[in-house]
């Protein structure tokens, strides 16, 4: 690795004003599970990078049964999901967090840097769609937020301008009738990139018959995560069952516009998400219901076999 | 480009080093303090054989920079055996023959101290769950993950 200075601001003023003059030769470093392998691998070059763990907005995060959940950027995974009351909120959320590399990687790795590292196949980013979720970025200009749907732009870019940085994701409390889900397929069981990811999430009325509304989110079969507003759209206020779930399915089948790659075909891909989606809906159904959840490192129905 | 200085605990000693910003954890072990036990295998975060516990979580070392390691608590391989002999994890790698070339074995050990000093009755899918992290190309992880079973074992045992 090339020759970098090394900041640790104490406040999110401070890390703006290196970010600001700096421009692209500085960098964010939170869990640098992805930022130290690109700078080694001189995907960029750098002057500075930015250790924001010891800002206290960035490392804590809040649970507030009526405001919601705020993660600060640099939080690590593994401290969200060993959070029994978070896990039984946010059961997508959960799903991600443990899925994401290994258990060291999760020691490390933060919700914030899969968002700002804006990869196609970041396991967090469709997980956090289907949650709702809204950025909290700040700036030389002041603050502003930003739905996580909005924010990645293509491959690795983001829509933050130079000098911003994440500073939290909120997560909106659940209402009565929610479950989420997010399940990714990979052919290994373990530390490997989706080859399609699908986070859902599902609120259903209290006779647990009908979508009140649903969101789907799907990864690496774009240039960014995508939103399926549309497919949402379409369960709001229809039945549950399995011919709507179908449908809802074929539409999530249809925004997707993946590449043919090492990792799998286009048509791979698109069977795919159209498979994913309807698990994840079954299994945000069955959370929204309040079935027992599996437990948390078991979980998928994809990982069969011996490791 | 200042080098830095840090201020760290190993294996329970206070230690003081210079490193630059872009040496990582590992390399500063290795390399800064002759600490050889943390392997490097594929530096990217992959395999697992750097594995050092940092505040009592495991991480990669190739993946942390030195310079942040400051105020930390560490623990890497060398501080896992105590006057006392091996830990009952090491013993169990050794009576199970659970290595061959023994590259990946220091992460392995790590790894499997960070999940039994937590949950010493994990069974074997947590086991091999947790170890999805490490990599190994001779042994076929078998004989790792019963020696981890044995290893859990023994601790209950204690």
């Amino acid at each position: 690795m090339e020759a970098i200075d090394y900041a640790v601001p104490n406040t999110v003023k401070e890390a703006i004003e290196i970010l600001s003059s700096k421009g692209d030769k500085a960098r964010i470093l939170a869990g640098g599970t992805d930022l130290l392998v690109q700078l080694r691998g001189g995907r960029f070059s750098l002057d500075t990078v930015i250790d924001v763990k010891n800002i206290d907005a960035l490392n804590t995060y809040t649970f507030d049964s009526s405001k919601g959940l705020e993660i600060g950027a640099a939080v690590e995974l593994y401290r969200i999901y060993q959070d029994p009351e978070l896990s039984e909120m946010f059961p997508g959320l959960m799903d991600a967090a443990t899925l994401i590399g290994g258990i060291q990687i999760q020691g490390r790795a933060t919700f914030g840097g899969n968002l700002c590292n804006s990869a196609p196949s970041g396991d967090g980013i469709p997980a956090l769609i289907a949650h709702n979720a809204v950025c909290n970025i700040s700036g030389p200009k002041g603050d502003r937020q930003m739905s996580v749907e909005e924010f990645c732009v293509a491959p690795g870019r983001n829509a933050m301008d130079n000098g911003e940085m994440l500073v939290s994701i909120s997560v909106p409390i659940p209402p009565k009738g929610f479950g989420s889900n997010y399940q990714r397929f990979i052919p290994r069981n373990e530390m490997d990139i989706a080859v399609v990811g699908v986070g859902t999430s599902v609120i259903l009325d209290d006779s647990g018959t009908k979508f009140e509304s649903a969101r789907i989110s799907l990864a690496s079969v774009g240039p960014t995560p995508i939103f399926v507003s549309d497919a949402g759209e379409f369960l709001a206020g229809k039945e549950v069952n399995d011919d709507n779930i179908a449908q809802a399915a074929q539409m999530a089948k249809n925004a997707a516009s993946p590449i043919s790659d090492m990792r799998g075909t286009i048509e791979q891909r698109k069977h795919l998400v159209e498979v994913f989606t309807r698990r994840t809906l079954v299994e945000s159904i069955s959370r929204a219901k309040g079935l027992e959840i599996q437990a948390l490192w078991k979980f998928t129905s994809n990982t069969e076999g011996e490791n | 480009m200042a080098n830095v200085h840090v201020k760290t605990t190993i294996n329970g000693n206070p230690v003081e080093y210079l490193c630059e910003p872009r040496q990582s954890l590992l390399e500063v072990l290795r390399d800064v303090l002759n600490m050889t036990g943390s392997k490097e295998g594929c530096n990217d975060g992959n395999c697992g054989a750097c594995t050092v516990s940092v505040d009592g979580r495991i991480v990669n070392s190739c993946l942390v920079l030195g310079v942040e390691a400051e105020g930390k608590t560490i623990t890497t391989i060398e501080g896992v055996a105590t006057a006392e002999g091996l830990h009952p994890i090491q013993q169990a790698f050794l009576e199970n023959a659970a290595l061959q070339c023994g590259i990946c074995t220091p992460g392995f050990i790590m790894a499997a101290k960070g999940l039994l000093e937590q949950e010493p009755d994990a069974d074997e899918e947590r086991i091999r769950h947790w170890l999805a992290g490490n990599l190994c190309r001779c042994t076929g992880y078998d004989k790792i993950v019963r020696a981890v079973m044995d290893a859990g074992e023994r601790m209950r045992a204690k």
